[in-house]
């Protein structure tokens, strides 16, 4: 099988200003095979983000010591130069954050910020660039492209802007998504639609994902398997159902809501159970 | 001893903290660098109840007025139209000197905890800080109180020291509820707190919140977009939606038969995990 992307035995300390370090990722070793969603589950905190920004190189080389290898596609992330990175980052390896308002400029027209990123990683022309923001638009479920296209962040509701940051993120048919909490800032309603969508798109793309949320729903709807982490070291992984029917880890069972006896029992919680089982 | 949430099975005993009162709150966008003003109308017409000692869910999709309706209720806003009775008094009616002291009585506490502490002070400095800003008590007195709070919302007094940005994200959002308990407020506003948490450091909190809540007497408000942490928590909810309270009654009855069209809806929409699990082992 051909190792699409494995990280082997990596760690990551973080050095404070106060000269202390922080183990923040601690032997941790695991493989994203082609068009999968490994999803990474844990408190906030635990690591999950580190190893995020590690793939992208976006941690700040002064204050970080990383040790062990990523190796995508053949290429040790880790030994890689910011020159190299630029090539990858948003073209191979892309990233959807949390708050898909903080991600944007609010003084460009998202159909520019979603230009931009074909125009940075292709030799083609502002005219093209523009046409494929367009078809990506689409793409991800927003029908009213022209009005979308010329509209600033401050316009568009939530749901709308976390579909316009996933278009820049896919619009250079990265092999890789990182998604970071990406629903964490969507309502019930819009969190289904968008579970939906990135199901729909990693297989029609056959982009792989590491998808990072602590909601049980999301990661049982998404992710192919998940890894449970817990300060910095990986403490199950697994597919999620077998996790949910046999996890052995206490902090695993917690952490998939599949707490029989752990925590109250609240009957108003028993009503919706009942609810939603009809 | 643990109150836990939804024990008060007759609220009726319970009086009104807060009674919100057909409110209303609109911006103007636009004015100085563009043509047209445009009138956002961000809430309209919402009315609720928040019974003294009780914790009151509100749910509802983003962009439905939740947030708008806790900066009203926490006079970071001034609403356009309506009335927030507390305790007997009406807010609408006072001038900003006369609010002064509900401002202590009044407490929001945000989803970020990140944003909301200020990464250069310590963690004792931050809890403090509401105190030294009311001018109360010597600097030895305020350090005493710090570390009282620090320990009643689980933090070591070995931390005092620390800066926000070397707690995790479980410990920051307590630091916030000690610095918003220096005041001793009556009501808390929660706005999507526990959002951002894993389930682990979120039952914790529940938790915490609760033992405070039986010590200190206090009434939450609890806003969230996550139906199940509401249902483990409240003892009644408050539906928001297009700007308005569509239904309040007492959390059992809510998800047990759920009233308004928008609400049936938002439970529809809700996926129950054991569900998909058996749909995935099929």
């Amino acid at each position: 099988m051909e190792t699409f992307l494995q990280v082997k035995d990596l760690r990551i300390r973080h050095r404070s200003s106060e000269s202390t370090e922080r183990r923040a990722v601690d032997a941790v070793s695991f493989n994203i095979a082609p068009g999968e969603v490994l999803g990474v589950m844990g408190e906030s905190g635990c690591g999950k983000t580190s190893i995020a920004l590690a793939m992208l190189g976006l941690l700040p080389k002064e204050r970080t010591q990383i040790s062990g290898s990523i190796v995508f596609r053949g290429q040790d992330l880790i030994a890689l130069d910011e020159r190299s990175f630029q090539r990858i980052r948003g073209a191979r390896i892309s990233m959807v954050y949390q708050e898909p308002g903080v991600a944007l400029s609010p003084f460009m027209p998202v159909g520019r910020q979603i230009a931009e990123v074909v125009h940075a990683h292709t030799d083609w022309g502002w005219k093209q660039c523009h046409t494929e923001a367009r078809s990506m638009l689409s793409r991800v479920g927003l029908s009213s492209t022209d009005r979308i296209i010329s509209a600033y962040p401050h316009q568009l509701s939530g749901g709308q802007l976390q579909r316009v940051v996933l278009a820049q993120a896919l619009i250079c048919r990265p092999a890789l998504l990182i998604a970071d909490e990406p629903t964490a800032a969507l309502d019930a309603r819009s969190q289904a639609d968008f579970v939906a969508l990135l199901r729909e798109l990693n297989h029609q793309l056959n982009v792989s994902m590491l998808l990072i949320s602590h909601t049980p729903e999301i990661q049982a709807s998404l992710a192919d398997r998940v890894l449970v982490m817990k300060d910095g070291q990986i403490v199950e992984q697994g597919r999620f159902e077998d996790l949910y029917w046999n996890a052995s880890n206490p902090y695993t069972k917690t952490l998939l809501r599949h707490n029989s006896g752990a925590g109250p029992d609240v009957e108003s919680e028993h009503a919706l159970d009942e609810q939603l089982a009809r | 001893m643990r109150l836990g949430p939804n024990q008060h099975t007759e609220l009726d005993w319970a009086e009104p903290l807060v009674r919100i009162e057909r409110l209303s709150k609109r911006y103007v966008q636009g004015g100085a660098l563009t043509r047209s003003r445009v009138i956002v109308q961000a809430l309209n017409d919402a009315s609720l109840t928040i019974r003294r000692g009780t914790t009151l869910g509100l749910i509802g999709e983003s962009g439905s007025g939740k947030s708008t309706l806790a900066r009203c209720l926490a006079l970071l806003e001034k609403p356009s139209g309506g009335s927030i009775w507390f305790s007997g008094d009406n807010l609408t009616e006072m001038d900003s000197r006369d609010l002064l002291p509900f401002h202590r009585r009044i407490q929001l506490i945000f989803q970020d905890p990140t944003s909301a502490l200020n990464p250069r002070l310590t963690a004792a400095e931050i809890i403090t800080e509401p105190l030294t800003v009311q001018g109360e008590g010597t600097k030895l007195w305020r350090r005493r109180r710090a570390l009282e709070l620090m320990d009643q919302v689980g933090l070591s007094a070995r931390w005092e020291q620390r800066r926000p940005l070397e707690f995790s994200g479980g410990q920051r959002q307590r630091l916030a509820i000690a610095r918003a308990l220096a005041l001793e407020p009556e009501l808390l506003i929660l706005d999507e707190a526990l959002s951002s948490l894993d389930l682990a450091n979120q039952e914790m909190l529940l938790e915490l919140l609760a033992d405070l809540q039986a010590a200190h007497t206090l009434t939450y408000l609890h806003i969230s977009h996550d139906l199940r942490l509401v249902s483990r928590c409240a003892d009644e909810v408050a539906v928001m939606n297009e700007r308005t309270i569509v239904e309040q009654k007492s959390a059992q009855e809510l998800f047990a038969n759920p009233g308004h069209r928008y609400t049936q809806e938002l439970l529809a929409a809700m996926p129950s995990l054991e569900s998909i699990c058996l749909e995935r082992s099929a």
